[in-house]
């Protein structure tokens, strides 16, 4: 063939629909939808334009934050939140190791597997507020409850990706120690341990960044903390105080993000 | 002294793997195990320590049945059977030193392994060990930080730490340049031979079989197709081993890239007009 009769044109066949008139009429289709679902929400409008002048008024208060007139509040609601937050990660933790070792289906035997496996599932299936509610309910309000909430999150969070983790793991190194006549414990020692642990300490700095941004939404509904300060705030609509401490909450998470990417690195 | 009587296993997927296998290797022997990709080279010396477990039959290791034994028994007898693998399989986050102390784990209790508090022979015969495969200066590292051939001599100090009266080796060479691969078959001959210790070994390589064992075991689809010395191993030996179709399938296979090597030819030629 000479060059000329090659074609110059050439798109990308359609991967879904082969057919043009079906494909546009999925297309409109799903364009009506759309315009006649967000039609059915029903807004105040009338309501909105209130909530913008209060908003308005959030944004200065953000904008021109006070941190002094209620600096014991907020200093008090820190301490509760960041010792929260760090309990319960520690606690969270030790517990999701023998549940993610019970969780992976090459260590655990059947049983054992789906024990660990439903603990991890009713951890995951409840968000933080629902238990966060329920402990305060139990315990009262308070950082108490705050902190069983997030150990609670932490093991669904950390032993299932711990499981995972161990059931992908390298499976000639474990069958080389286990061909030494190591015991479990040894061959979990020995050949799992070094294999998954630089994850579960990426893993658990990053749920400890987690837990403290959790510890300021369970504190609005009573589990203490720095979200309970802010609660209080902003039902005195001291909206400059409340905009301080979700600066400070900023500060903090930013900082939370430097410092683990940095150690992570330094584990490696 | 190894004695395997009617070795049998059938994987879940119904995959014969091996059919009555009846061998002996006597003290001091070094047996290479050859055959063509899936004869069930590597089964075999797995369901000897028992990472595969055999459907029937006996693996008699002195006048123990490694096959009737429970958890704990069977742990204890791991111990007197060294293992060396073709990845080299060394546990890569975990220093040199701490791979070849992982060989003395059947015989310490968890705490001294956990903390890595060995006792002073076991360290001492560590480092005599990394010694004699050259790698003295090397126990520090990780061994992900080692080379292929560094890795395998690892294998094999971790398989020696064990004090073993048996070593399985699954193909020692396959991941090494030939010249490493000489190297590595040197030292575990001589190892074997120092030590008066009988070892099967896989191989691919025929030569290299031929070369360095004392004796030869062919495997065709699960079965014992040859026993004999490495002269005995003659081309008919072979194709009994390989089979006459594995030959004409390659003659066949040299047809077909002829044609195709002619195509791209002409194609080449079409373009450059
Ligand atoms: N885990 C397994 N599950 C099911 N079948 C298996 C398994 N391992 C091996 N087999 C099958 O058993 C047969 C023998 O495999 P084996 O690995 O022992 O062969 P081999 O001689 O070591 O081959 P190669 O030279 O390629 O390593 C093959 O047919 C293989 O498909
Ligand atoms: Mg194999």
């Amino acid at each position: 063939m000479t060059v000329a009769a090659y074609p110059t044109r050439w798109r990308r066949p359609p991967q879904i629909i082969k057919d043009r008139r079906w494909r546009i009429a999925v297309q409109i289709g799903i364009v009506v939808y759309l315009i006649l679902a967000i039609g059915t929400v029903d807004v105040n409008w009338a309501r909105v334009y209130d909530g913008l002048e209060r908003g308005q008024r959030f944004v200065m208060g953000f904008l021109q934050p006070d941190f002094t007139s209620r600096w014991r509040d907020i200093s008090q609601g820190l301490v509760e939140s960041l010792t929260m937050t760090l309990t319960s990660t520690v606690v969270g933790v030790a517990i999701s190791v023998p549940i993610g070792i019970g969780a992976a289906r090459n260590l655990a035997p059947p049983w054992v597997y789906y024990v660990c496996r439903a603990i991890i599932a009713v951890s995951r299936a409840l968000q933080e507020v629902i238990i966060a509610i329920f402990f305060v309910a139990m315990f009262g309000f308070g950082p108490f409850a705050g902190f069983l909430t997030l150990s609670f999150a932490t093991i669904g969070f950390i032993a299932k990706l711990l499981a995972d983790d161990i059931e992908e793991i390298d499976e000639a190194q474990a069958e080389s120690i286990r061909a030494t006549g190591a015991s479990w414990l040894q061959l979990v020692n020995y050949a799992v341990q070094p294999q998954v642990m630089p994850r579960l300490i990426g893993l658990s700095l990053y749920r400890l960044d987690i837990n403290f941004r959790e510890s300021a939404v369970i504190g609005i509904v009573g589990a203490g903390g720095i979200g309970a300060t802010l609660n209080t705030a902003i039902d005195r609509y001291e909206y400059d105080s409340a905009g301080a401490v979700l600066l400070i909450i900023i500060a903090i998470v930013m900082v939370a993000e430097y410092g683990s990417s940095y150690l992570r690195k330094f584990l490696q | 002294m190894l004695h395997l009587e009617g070795l049998s296993k059938t994987y879940k997927t119904g995959d014969a793997a091996l059919r009555d296998v009846t061998l002996t290797v006597p003290e001091g022997q070094i047996m290479g195990l050859i055959g063509p990709s899936g004869a069930g080279k590597s089964t075999l010396i797995r369901c000897i320590n028992r990472l595969v477990e055999p459907t029937a039959g006996k693996v008699m290791l002195g006048d123990v049945d490694l096959v009737r034994l429970g958890k704990a028994d069977l742990r204890r007898q791991r111990r007197r059977i060294g293992m060396i693998f073709q990845e080299y399989a060394l546990v890569e986050r975990l220093t040199v030193m701490e791979n070849v102390l992982s060989g003395r784990l059947g015989y310490v209790p968890f705490w001294r392994s956990f903390l890595r508090k060995y006792p002073a022979t076991d360290i001492q015969n560590a480092f005599r060990l990394l010694d004699r495969v050259g790698l003295m200066d090397k126990a520090d590292n990780r061994a992900d930080a080692l080379s292929g051939g560094q890795r395998q001599r690892v294998g094999i100090a971790r398989a020696l730490a064990q004090e073993p009266e048996l070593l399985l080796v699954d193909e020692p060479t396959a991941s090494l340049d030939p010249k490493t691969s000489r190297q590595i078959m040197r030292l575990l001959t001589e190892i074997c031979a120092e030590r008066g210790l009988p070892a099967i070994v896989n191989i691919h390589d025929v030569p290299l079989a031929q070369q360095f064992m004392q004796r030869i075991v062919g495997l065709r689809a699960g079965r014992v197709v040859f026993d004999g010395t490495p002269d005995e191993l003659t081309h008919d030996a072979l194709t009994t081993i390989y089979g006459e179709e594995d030959w004409n399938a390659m003659r066949a296979g040299d047809d077909e890239q002829a044609k195709a090597e002619a195509d791209a030819r002409d194609r080449i030629a079409a373009l450059a007009q």
